[in-house]
């Protein structure tokens, strides 16, 4: 099951630190905690994931433009699209050869998880006003993971916004220097960037396989998109796989086989939300 | 041209949806259905890009050397490496097959 915040308080990258011997390993965030203790454990944590979501954003940036976009078109992506799977998605389809609006309809449905980490978060942000739209940008796997299961509201707002506004700022600066890079580059495929985006891909899928259902629904969703690739038009394979994820949705579900909580398992949903991997 | 228009739907709906769960009453999107449906889209739809990014060319189905970068991927994401590793081995993977076997 999925570790939380409060599961990644004792796993920072850089191990035991003067701050987390203090408070202790084995209950890195417990409710009496003096908040200046628990606002660096949140901050420390926040700039952890935003520095691996940075290097991410290399790749990121690096592949875009492999995949036909120019650097301003995938600058753009970063800055106002801002939710990592669903930018990998729509540039995917676009550099398949697919139509835009298609690869836009799978950054949609990829981004449609965002909207349930919003409705855990509108209790804890409270936010109304210009401060909603601000705060609405910022809701993504990392700070919704680093925010939700925070003993106190107080920490959890500080996880949301720390992370938010850290990963915003590193996965802009790491998409421009991978954008900018792979433009000096001759020919991306002869570095085999085409075969990047399928294993970032990989990378995405693998902690959200759990248990054997979804790793048939997966296979699934595969062998529907690969038959589909010779009937329909670019970029529709994707989208027929999705209309599976939606169909499988639909089925009610008894007993044991619960469906995951897109909100509980953000905690590895994407590899740069994992403070327990080393930031590179 | 046709890229930018892409972009900016694909943009808006993404954080017209991030905007909504800040902004709707809890009971409209708090259904067991929605939840599910939320969570199983990204398996599925990161599945089947996986799939047709390394197994087609866009028209067609074909077994290249991208096929060996992803097999090594499989390997690092077994083993939990660094996710830049991950990416890293693919694409090394990849052009160095393709350096050996041209066509591919």
């Amino acid at each position: 099951m999925t570790t939380g915040p409060e599961g990644t308080g004792d796993a920072t990258p850089d191990g035991p630190t003067p701050d987390s011997t203090i408070q202790g390993n084995s209950n890195p965030d417990p409710p009496d905690l003096d908040w200046r203790l628990t606002r660096t454990q949140v901050l420390r944590d926040s700039m952890g994931v935003a520095i691996a979501t940075g290097a991410y954003a290399i790749s990121f940036g690096a592949i875009a433009l492999a995949g036909g976009l120019n650097v301003w078109q995938t600058l753009a992506l970063s800055l106002l699209m801002f939710t990592g799977a669903s930018q990998f998605g729509l540039i995917a389809v676009i550099a398949g050869g697919g139509a835009p609006l298609a690869g836009a309809a799978t950054a949609i449905m990829l981004g449609a998880r965002n909207a349930l980490y919003g409705l855990r978060l509108a209790e804890i942000l409270r936010v109304s006003g210009l401060r909603r739209l601000g705060a609405a940008q910022l809701v993504i796997d990392e700070s919704t993971a680093m925010s939700i299961g925070r003993d106190t509201d107080r920490a959890a707002r500080l996880g949301f916004y720390a992370t938010g506004l850290g990963v915003f700022t590193l996965w802009n600066i790491g998409t421009l220097v991978g954008a900018v890079g792979a433009s000096w580059l001759a020919d991306p495929r002869a570095l085999g960037l085409d075969a990047a985006a399928p294993a970032a891909f990989l990378a995405l899928l693998a902690p959200r396989l759990r248990g054997r259902e979804l790793w048939a629904l997966a296979l699934v969703a595969a062998m529907v998109a690969v038959l589909a690739v010779p009937l329909v038009p670019v970029g529709v394979p994707v989208l027929l796989a999705g209309l599976v994820g939606v169909i499988a949705g639909l089925i009610p579900r008894k007993g044991t086989t619960q469906a995951p909580d897109p909100a509980e398992s953000i905690d590895s949903s994407e590899p740069d939300d994992q403070p327990t991997r080393e930031p590179s | 041209m046709t890229i930018w228009i892409g972009i900016a739907v694909g943009c808006l709906g993404c954080y017209l949806l991030k905007l909504a769960g800040l902004s709707v009453p809890k009971s409209v999107l708090e259904r067991p259905a929605v939840h599910r449906i939320a969570a199983l889209l990204p398996v599925v739809l990161l599945a089947a890009l996986i799939a047709v990014q390394t197994f087609s060319d866009g028209r067609s189905l074909v077994i290249d050397a991208r096929a060996a970068g992803l097999a090594v991927a499989a390997v690092a994401v077994w083993r939990r490496w660094p996710f830049l590793l991950v990416v890293a081995l693919a694409a090394v993977t990849t052009a160095l097959v393709r350096q050996l076997i041209p066509a591919s």
